[in-house]
């Protein structure tokens, strides 16, 4: 056991540090990359122009194969990257679906002639993607989705409508999971593309959040058509290809963004209650203590992960953990937060609250943390049954061919 | 970086649980719970054999020379069978003292007997039913006799020598206290067996009227030292804690996997299977606060401090819970007597205490940090 970095993770650590220390933005230019931020076109056009310039010296994203303008690192070097660049807070939020998720699909399941035509500039964020899995009547239960896709010569015809398609409204690329046969049972009749979001008959709707931001979207299909050449599996064989994708997407995820223990105890060191500043007050002592802990625990888990998949093992269902205690942890930091604050505390105004408000703008985002990518639920069920081995939940669903499945109200 | 045990280190797992689970299933744990014996001098003499009391002791003093993960591996196994020896008293504390705080000569008088197992030390710092503090602390040392009563000490009736924290200045503050090592068998010491919730571990309430008390490290260094070793022993425990709340956890699933109500295995149901999931999530983070805490012990890294705070308060969480949970997830079985979930929930509150609670351990973890920052 050895936490230190060996001679060349020491020397890895130095390039990339000097990389970063010569090239990235100042805190208040990477605030402007996020994606919550009022003006989104120009947060947009600068995260563009710092994902191209990271990828123009391969620091884009390292675990991917060198041939695709990745660096083939290790899990360990990647690590010791995010370490790096966190401490420059750039936002990534922009290319996560697109790197995180559709990259790995498309190595996976694509030709390699589309690998070599998608793959580097979705790396270099000119083209950014989407994920459209979600619909109205199917979320964590997403093998219940209704959009059709018809056989028409050499292409596909697509009909319906997804939903929450985070960066719908920017992306250039989607991949997409539809049904192709409603007579077989649900998770047997779904076939996978991935499409032109330019193409005639896609319309995006932005939905605005509890945050009142917009970065997810409806996005309707009106006999779209899409070349047979974009399926990716076989046909029926959509639910193997979408599992595949979400096994990335719990990776993919990281810690929850915003305020952590660093922040809180900040907070409470600056904040003066009637018996001294907050943070000589116990129960406020006690509660850091917890979320240090956890967070801290969260960090070695992954540590843990990393030396396994340096040891060959694959990614496991472990990882589920991150995010189910990050964005719990999150909302309950930012409304402790919120509370040291006292009646002051509802002041949403970045000019006046304290952190420029990140408190109460995590209290409005983190909700949609506990959903987004698998809800805290379905992530116990994902821990009970995959990691403890208990038995699935009970599918009433399961043998019923798929047109015979009833249907609530949504 | 490399965050895992090695192969070697796996390999003594290995043994150390196969040993175990030959030699300390839980009815061997029970007999100590129902019987007259307060603990295993069997299990106790295997474990002696097999070298385990001097894992870390360097071999200059008749140790096998490893080092602290190999102790963490054996805690780990420990702590999974909830061994009824005196373990922790003897290596975590009183070896781990004399280690850090020995002279020459008190090492070599030491050491070599508590790594072959001749002698068993204990720690003695607790005086009833409160926080020990510098203005609380009534043993006192005076010409080198110590006068006081000490309660619990665990493994107080079997241990041989106690390392004893008393007062050497009438000032509170935190120079106002030493240790001592007090032989447990000489003249002064009387002791009596106290009930505490775990019947499986042993404890007593011991008096000492003038017992020759002889100085371990500086005088006034009392606090500040016997705060090093509950880091170590904090480490230590932790993982025992962490093997207690996986057997806890194994025994939850496996009792739900079988168990039927309404047509259907427990398991099948949400509420239990959360439930399991939180103690997975909740064992997790208390294993890799351990692990950060063992690399800190071995490696001797200055963040001993705030690692050790962090591996004490997720893992006995992290027992806690899943010992509490357990119970819940057996029903009213999980209530008699007769099942062995009661056993997992005494010994995981034990640990939670035995050196500070968790509230304690999450004021210093604070104040460490305060510390950290302001440096
Ligand atoms: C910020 C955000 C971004 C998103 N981005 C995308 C995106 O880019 N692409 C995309 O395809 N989707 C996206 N989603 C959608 C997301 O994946 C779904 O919202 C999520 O899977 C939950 O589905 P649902 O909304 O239909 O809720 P439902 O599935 O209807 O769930 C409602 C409630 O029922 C519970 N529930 C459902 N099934 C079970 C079960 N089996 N056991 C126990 N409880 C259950 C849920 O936990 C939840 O509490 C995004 C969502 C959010 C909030």
């Amino acid at each position: 056991m050895d936490f230190e970095d060996t001679p060349e993770e020491a020397a890895f650590r130095a390039e990339a540090r000097a990389w970063l220390e010569a090239n990235a933005p100042s805190p208040e230019d990477a605030r402007k990359m996020g994606r919550e931020t009022t003006n989104e076109a120009e947060s947009l056009k600068r995260a563009k122009a710092w994902q191209a310039k990271k990828a123009d010296s391969n620091w884009a994203c390292l675990h991917w194969p060198k041939e695709f303008g990745g660096r083939g690192a290790t899990p360990i070097q990647r690590v010791i990257w995010e370490q790096e660049e966190s401490r420059f807070a750039v936002p990534r939020g922009f290319f996560e679906i697109g790197l995180g998720m559709c990259g790995p699909t498309m190595m996976n399941w694509s030709t390699d002639a589309q690998k070599q035509r998608y793959l580097p500039k979705m790396l270099r964020g000119e083209e950014i993607w989407c994920q459209l899995f979600s619909e109205p009547s199917a979320g964590s239960d997403v093998a219940g989705l209704r959009t059709r896709c018809e056989r028409d010569g050499d292409d596909w015809i697509i009909n319906g409508q997804k939903v929450w398609t985070s960066g719908a409204h920017y992306s250039d690329f989607g991949i997409i999971v539809t049904r192709s046969d409603p007579t077989v049972p649900k998770h047997k009749g779904l076939t996978f593309f991935f499409i032109d979001m330019k193409s005639p008959g896609v319309e995006v709707r932005p939905i605005k959040q509890i945050s009142g931001t917009s970065n997810f979207n409806e996005v309707y299909f009106t006999d779209v058509r899409v070349p047979d050449s974009q399926r990716l599996g076989k046909i029926g064989q959509g639910w193997e290809v979408s599992v595949s994708v979400l096994m990335n997407e719990r990776l993919a995820v990281g810690d929850a963004p915003g305020p952590g223990f660093d922040e809180a105890f900040a907070l409470a060191r600056e904040v003066e209650l009637e018996s001294g500043p907050a943070i000589r007050d116990s129960n406020v002592r006690q509660k850091l203590a917890d979320w240090y802990v956890q967070s801290r625990g969260l960090k070695y888990t992954k540590f843990r992960t990393i030396t396994a998949l340096s040891r060959g093992a694959v990614p496991g269902p472990e990882a589920s953990i991150t995010k189910l205690v990050s964005a719990t942890n999150l909302q309950n930091i930012a409304s402790f937060g919120m509370d040291l604050q006292d009646m002051g505390g509802s002041i949403l105004d970045p000019e006046v609250a304290p952190a420029n408000a990140i408190f109460q703008q995590a209290l409005l985002y983190s909700p949609g943390l506990r959903i987004a990518g698998g809800t805290d639920e379905i992530l116990r069920n994902i821990i009970s049954e995959r990691v403890l081995g208990m038995p699935g939940d009970i599918r009433v669903d399961k043998d019923v061919p798929y047109n015979k499945l009833p249907t609530g109200k949504a | 970086m490399n965050f895992a045990f090695s192969d070697d280190q796996n390999m003594l797992r290995d043994q150390a649980a196969k040993f175990l689970a030959a030699r300390c299933p839980t009815s061997a744990v029970r007999k100590i719970l129902e019987g007259e014996a307060t603990w295993d001098k069997a299990l106790w003499d295997g474990i002696v054999e097999l070298g385990w009391t001097g894992v870390a002791i360097p071999e200059a003093y008749g140790g096998l020379g490893l080092g602290h993960l190999e102790l963490c591996v054996l805690a780990e196994e420990l702590g999974r069978v909830l061994a009824p020896v005196p373990f922790s008293s003897s290596v975590y504390l009183a070896t781990e003292a004399l280690l850090l705080a020995g002279s020459e000569a008190q090492k070599q008088a030491w050491l070599p007997k508590l790594a072959a197992g001749e002698v068993i030390g204990t720690f003695a710092v607790a005086e009833g039913a409160h926080q020990p503090t510098s203005r609380s602390l009534a043993a006192k040392v005076e010409n080198g006799r110590l006068d006081g009563v000490k309660l619990p000490v665990p493994d107080g009736l079997i241990a041989d020598f106690a390392v004893v924290m008393a007062r050497t200045s009438t000032d509170a503050g935190a120079r106002s206290a030493s240790l001592f090592i007090v032989d447990l068998n000489g003249p002064g010491v009387t002791r009596e067996a106290v009930k505490t919730i775990d019947p499986t571990r042993n404890h007593a309430t011991i008096t000492f009227k003038g017992a020759p008390a002889e100085a371990l490290g500086g005088t006034g260094e009392g606090w500040a030292l016997s705060e090093a070793v509950f880091d170590r022993a904090a480490v230590l425990l932790s993982f025992e804690q962490v093997g207690g709340a996986q057997t806890a956890l194994d025994m939850a699933r496996e009792y739900a996997m079988g168990r039927y109500a309404f047509g259907r295995p427990i398991a099948t149901f949400q509420a239990i299977k959360h439930k399991l999931a939180d103690m997975f999530v909740a064992l997790e983070l208390g294993r890799s606060n351990a692990y950060y805490g063992a690399w800190a012990l071995a490696s001797g890294s200055a963040d001993l401090p705030v690692a050790a705070a962090g591996a004490r308060i997720a893992a006995s969480e992290a027992f806690y819970l899943a010992a509490k949970e357990n119970i819940q997830t057996h029903g009213g079985n999980g209530y008699t007597w007769a099942y062995d979930c009661h056993l997992f929930y005494r010994r995981s509150k034990l640990l939670a205490l035995t050196i500070g609670s968790a509230p304690h351990w999450k004021e210093l973890l604070i104040s460490r940090l305060e510390a950290r920052n302001a440096a």
